[in-house]
């Protein structure tokens, strides 16, 4: 009898002692904010071109965690879809046609220097501040900053604004994938099997 | 995958070491490998050649790993044989120097050694032939400079890891202090078919290579050194072993075994130590260079030349003249073509010729297909194949993979190729990077030995570009999103800034507008008083602390004096500031609305009744019940009527001292006044008469009391009654000649109430108004609630049939059930209205209507007064006006009265909210 009530006892202790830490814990520790919308917005890919309706990635990655599909997002693309559902445990879905089509290309803004006449619609419009220039005076494109989410495009009064494909360079390119079984590799690898 | 790990044979690097002739080490061994046939006699045979000078150089501005340097050169400037032309850009990077003299024609892009086949910036240089040497400064006696100044000269000479990679070895030469090196290893081993290119520089120039070595031992200063040459060079040992001769360097034979040549694991076969993955070989201890890089370091510190050449290995049998040149960097693989025999028919620069063949820039087993001959010859081209078809056949076509698991036995890596193919495959790379595809060192083992022909190594590549532009798309993606957030903060903060500008704006004309109208500051009077306290308790606790000073006749007294004064002032002025904020706040500061102490009383008294007639109930039940605690019980009832008393008498001392307080419109007419004072009384007087009643069947011990103050009750009640007749004859004229008499007629126990007989029956009759108001009160709210239901019922059905929705059956019936509930409450409340005017009619003599009428007909008689009143005036008539200000008068006191009778009549039946 003795040995149970100590045992009682010990484990009451035990849980009392572990309670306080837990608790303590959970308030010491506290997670501010929703770390899900950190989770989807770090998966989107922050064009903040605007497609799905929401004015940026985040607005957006508040959207889906409220519930929103998770599908309309063209710049991310498959992949994003995927992603997400993987976090989000909802089923993949194909993407939404609505909001754009994806394409693999990257594009980015070209303003065409001469034609520019300095209205300053295109910074205002910029999402991620990529465009530079002043009032009456020539603009330009950062670029290394430019995220090709084509907002800048529709309100320049004089259409001198180009999304032109970004060419591979010796730091981006990669192999491509091998056309796969009973195909030659596209690609020669010095490789070979020596007589 | 578990049981494919399983299948894989391992082998105990100590289970069979290999001790190779002339050894005195004992050497480990590594995982894997193969041993493809070796074609070096293909091109060792031969002394190693000058290259020619070709017409043009093309010196790509990245020919090592890192940064591309800048050009320091200007298109058309002369340049001599050794000056730099470019030069490095950043830690990470390696100047460029012209190989041989001439003009640079063009700094352009231009295709360069790359399996992309994409274009680099490049220098181009034309020749003059003449190959003039810019001045030399040699180092011979390098010993006597200090390692950094070395560090920098290995720098400025664009040297690079001629190995393969080309990492710039003065990064690798400039360890920390920290770093304790216990093994230079100088990697020899040349593992790769066809390539003789470091054979043959040992046969010839080991003397050289020694001197290099010994530079880098000074450098480096390790332990111990170590080459590593593989068993399939005997001459190279041989040369080496003589030229090493009076050093400590070490001259080890591995066996020949691809890819022991690998940086990781040549570092195993020699140390047995392994290099974590991602890990650099510094970390266990171990520096590794190439062969070519300590000959070019010899070249820099004995002539003082910078690196501008390299032997390549010419090699295939496509070549007529294979062997090993050396190359001046950035001729031209058709230049070399050229040289090495084989027919490049010149049609155009990018032309490939007759040649059909296969063209490898460097090894069979890690170099890659170039497409053109115009790419140059760099820091890390060790071998140029060109070979016909029958000698290096187009790969066979891919099979699929039948699970053999002859790659995994081959993986010098130790990692699962199959798995990385698959993940390759189907595109999961992170999968991939899980199985250590980074890791891979490309070596190629595994698809020399698959024989369903894949790819392996190009899946790998493809994957490993993949996780490449992943990294790079993320890191863009978070710049993107802190750009994003940050113009997000800034017109956030743009916005915040124009708001307060235009409130302040505002503000400013507001305050021009009223230039008079001073805002009163707004007195925070409970930071005052919390300021003053604190000063004042600053100001005892000093002077305590000065007191306990003199006391100790401590020296410091005086500036606690100095202080103790101080503070009282600063004391004083917050009393000061909190008095004057009192006086100046005593007009703005709203008065709180001092409580009304009768209504306060009123509470109590309800509260202490209450109380009492519980605990009479109580008592009452135990008594019932024989309960011994009745007695106490009892005497506890008592106690509380006592209090109740108090309460009652506290009350009327309140009343009778606030008279103005007291919401008291009757103070002009004294007769109302008292009116409600004898009902007061005789309802008093009932309730102890009552209670006495009680009593005295219970056989209470009080109830001669009760009945004792039952009595007193209604002498006072008499007495009252007495005043108001008083009072009324006082005022025949003002009041009413029916109303009061109907009105007091029931609630004044006149002669007939003094009868126990009728006091009861009055005391019912109030009993059952008040009820009976209660219950109107109520059926009234329930009506009003029935019938809201169902209009809301009622609306939700008439949209439910709009929109066809399907309950609408249900919603029918709920209407119809809220519609009866309605009218029963309607029913209901009209009987008791219906009752409720009865007894209306029973207590003040008259209906409803009639009392309605009289009201108004006063009124109107009243109106028509005044209208004679002003028509007397404008006729200037002023004995009529007289006279028609009294009947004025009268007529008003009558309407007056009657509106009051009416209101009193409807609030005792409590018909008032019906």
């Amino acid at each position: 009898m003795t040995t149970i009530l100590i045992a009682v006892a010990a484990l009451l202790a035990m849980a009392a002692v572990f309670g306080a830490i837990l608790g303590f814990a959970s308030e010491r520790f506290r997670v501010e904010g929703d770390p899900i919308v950190d989770q989807i917005d770090a998966i989107l890919p922050q064009t903040q071109c605007g497609q799905c309706g929401h004015p940026g990635c985040r607005p957006y990655a508040e959207a889906i965690a409220e519930g929103e599909e998770h599908n309309k997002c063209p710049p991310g693309g498959e992949t994003t879809i995927q992603e997400l559902s993987d976090l989000l445990g909802r089923e993949v879905l194909p993407l939404d046609d609505e909001h754009g089509d994806t394409s693999d290309i990257k594009k980015v803004a070209y303003i065409r220097e001469d034609e520019c006449i300095g209205c300053t619609k295109c910074i205002q419009a910029c999402p991620v501040d990529a465009i530079v220039g002043a009032a009456r005076l020539m603009h330009t494109v950062i670029v290394d900053e430019c995220t090709g989410c084509d907002l800048c495009v529709e309100p320049c009064p004089v259409d001198c604004i180009d999304m032109i494909e970004v060419a591979p360079t010796l730091q981006t390119w990669g192999w491509s994938r091998p056309p796969g079984v009973g195909q030659q590799p596209t690609q020669k690898i010095a490789l070979v099997n020596l007589p | 995958m578990n049981l494919l790990s399983l299948l894989r044979p391992r082998k105990p690097a100590s289970a069979h070491p290999p001790l190779a002739a002339g050894n005195t080490r004992r050497l480990h061994d590594f995982h894997g490998g193969i041993h493809p046939p070796q074609h070096k006699t293909l091109s060792n045979q031969t002394p190693i050649r000058p290259g020619p000078i070709p017409r043009t150089l093309v010196l790509p501005l990245n020919m090592h790993i890192g940064a591309p340097a800048l050009p320091c050169v200007q298109v058309g400037d002369t340049v001599l044989k050794g000056q730099k032309i470019a030069d490095a850009s950043g830690p990470v990077s390696a100047p460029v120097h012209a190989p041989t003299s001439g003009v640079v024609s063009a700094i352009e892009a231009r295709p360069i050694q790359h399996p992309s086949g994409l274009d680099a910036l490049c220098i181009v240089l034309d020749t003059d032939g003449e190959d003039r040497w810019a001045p030399l400064t040699p180092h011979p006696d390098y010993h006597l400079l200090p390692r950094a100044e070395l560090v920098n000269l290995i720098r400025e000479a664009g040297i690079a890891g001629m190995g393969g990679a080309g990492f710039p070895t003065a990064i690798k030469v400039n360890l920390r202090d920290s770093q304790r090196i216990e093994q230079l290893i100088i990697n020899a081993v040349e593992c790769e078919p066809y390539i003789t290119a470091d054979d043959r520089l040992m046969r010839e120039r080991a003397d050289g290579v020694i001197a290099g070595v010994q530079a880098l031992q000074y450098l480096v200063q390790p332990q111990e050194t170590l080459i590593g040459i593989e068993d399939n060079k005997p001459e190279a040992i041989a040369a080496m072993r003589a030229a090493a001769a009076n050093t400590d360097i070490e001259i080890v034979v591995v066996p020949t075994k691809y890819p022991s040549g690998g940086e990781k694991q040549l570092i195993q076969v020699l140390t047995g130590k392994e290099v974590r993955a991602g890990g650099l070989p510094a970390e266990v201890g171990v520096v590794c260079h190439n062969t070519g890089t300590a000959w070019a370091i010899h070249r820099l510190l004995s002539h003082g030349e910078p690196l501008i050449s390299r032997i390549t290995t010419l090699t295939g049998t496509a070549f007529s003249n294979p062997g090993n040149v050396e190359v001046l960097l950035g001729t031209q693989v058709r230049d070399l073509l050229a040289f090495g025999g084989v027919t490049v028919p010149d049609n155009g620069e990018y032309s490939y010729g007759e040649y059909s063949g296969r063209l490898i820039m460097g090894g069979p087993m890690m170099g890659f297909s170039i497409d053109h001959p115009a790419v140059p010859v760099v820091k890390t081209t060790n071998c140029i194949i060109a070979a016909p078809p029958e000698e290096l056949p187009e790969p066979e076509p891919e099979q699929p993979c039948i699970r053999c698991g002859a790659c995994a036995e081959v993986c010098p890596a130790d990692l699962l190729p199959q798995q990385l193919y698959w993940y390759s495959k189907a595109g999961e790379f992170d999968r991939a990077q899980h199985y250590n595809l980074m890791d891979c060192i490309e070596c190629g083992a595994c698809a020399y030995v698959c024989p369903s022909h894949i790819p392996l190594v190009q899946y790998y590549r493809f994957a490993k570009g993949a996780l490449r532009q992943q990294a790079a798309e993320q890191q863009k993606a978070d710049r993107a999103r802190e750009r994003f957030e940050a113009r997000m903060a800034r017109i956030e903060r743009e916005k915040a800034e124009k708001d307060a500008k235009r409130q302040a704006r505002l503000a400013a004309s507001r305050q021009k507008q009223a230039p008079g109208s001073s805002t009163a500051p707004t007195v925070d009077m409970a930071a005052l008083k919390a300021a003053s306290l604190e000063a004042s308790s600053a100001y005892k606790a000093a002077v305590k602390a000065l007191k306990a000073a003199e006391a100790t006749g401590d020296g410091d007294a005086e500036a606690l004096r100095a202080e103790a004064d101080a503070l009282k002032a600063r004391a004083d002025s917050a009393k000061a500031a909190v008095r004057d904020a009192k006086d100046s706040g005593a007009a703005t500061t709203p008065a709180v609305p001092a409580s009304d102490p009768v209504a306060d009383l009123k509470k109590a008294v309800a509260e202490a009744s209450s109380a009492y007639k519980q605990a009479v109930k109580a008592a009452k039940e135990a008594e019932a019940s024989g309960s011994a605690e009745a007695a106490s019980l009892r005497a506890e009832a008592d106690t509380l009527k006592g209090r109740a008393d108090e309460l009652k008498n506290a009350l009327r001392e309140a009343k009778e001292q606030a008279p103005a307080v007291t919401p008291a419109p009757p103070a002009a007419d004294p007769v109302a006044e008292l009116k409600k004072a004898v009902g007061e009384a005789s309802s008093q007087y009932k309730s102890a008469l009552k209670a006495a009643k009680a009593a005295a069947e219970d056989n209470a011990d009080d109830a001669d009391a009760l009945r004792a103050r039952a009595d007193e009750l209604k002498a006072r009640a008499d007495q009252l009654k007495a005043e108001l007749r008083d009072a009324k004859e006082r005022a025949p004229a003002t009041v009413a000649p029916v109303a009061p008499a109907t009105l007091t007629t029931p609630a004044t126990p006149d002669t007939q109430a003094a009868t126990d007989a009728t006091a009861p029956v009055a005391a019912s009759t109030d009993a059952d108004s008040a009820a009976r108001a209660k219950r109107m009160k109520a059926l009234k709210t329930a009506y009003n609630m029935a019938s809201k239901q169902w209009k809301d019922a009622s609306a939700a059905l008439e949209r439910a049939t709009r929109e066809g929705a399907d309950d609408l059956a249900v919603q029918q019936a709920r209407v119809d059930k809220l519609k009866k509930k309605a009218d029963l409450a309607k029913e209901q409340l009209n009987l008791l209205v219906d009752e409720a005017k009865a007894a209306m009619k029973q207590a003040t003599g008259s209906d409803l209507k009639t009392l309605k009428l009289a009201a108004a007909r006063s009124e109107s008689a009243a109106r028509e007064k005044t209208a004679a009143l002003a028509a007397a005036r404008e006729a200037g008539d002023e004995a009529q006006i007289t006279v028609l200000q009294q009947e004025l008068a009268a007529a008003e006191q009558a309407a007056l009265e009657a509106a009051r009778t009416l209101k009193q009549a409807v609030a005792d039946q409590g018909l008032a909210d019906v």
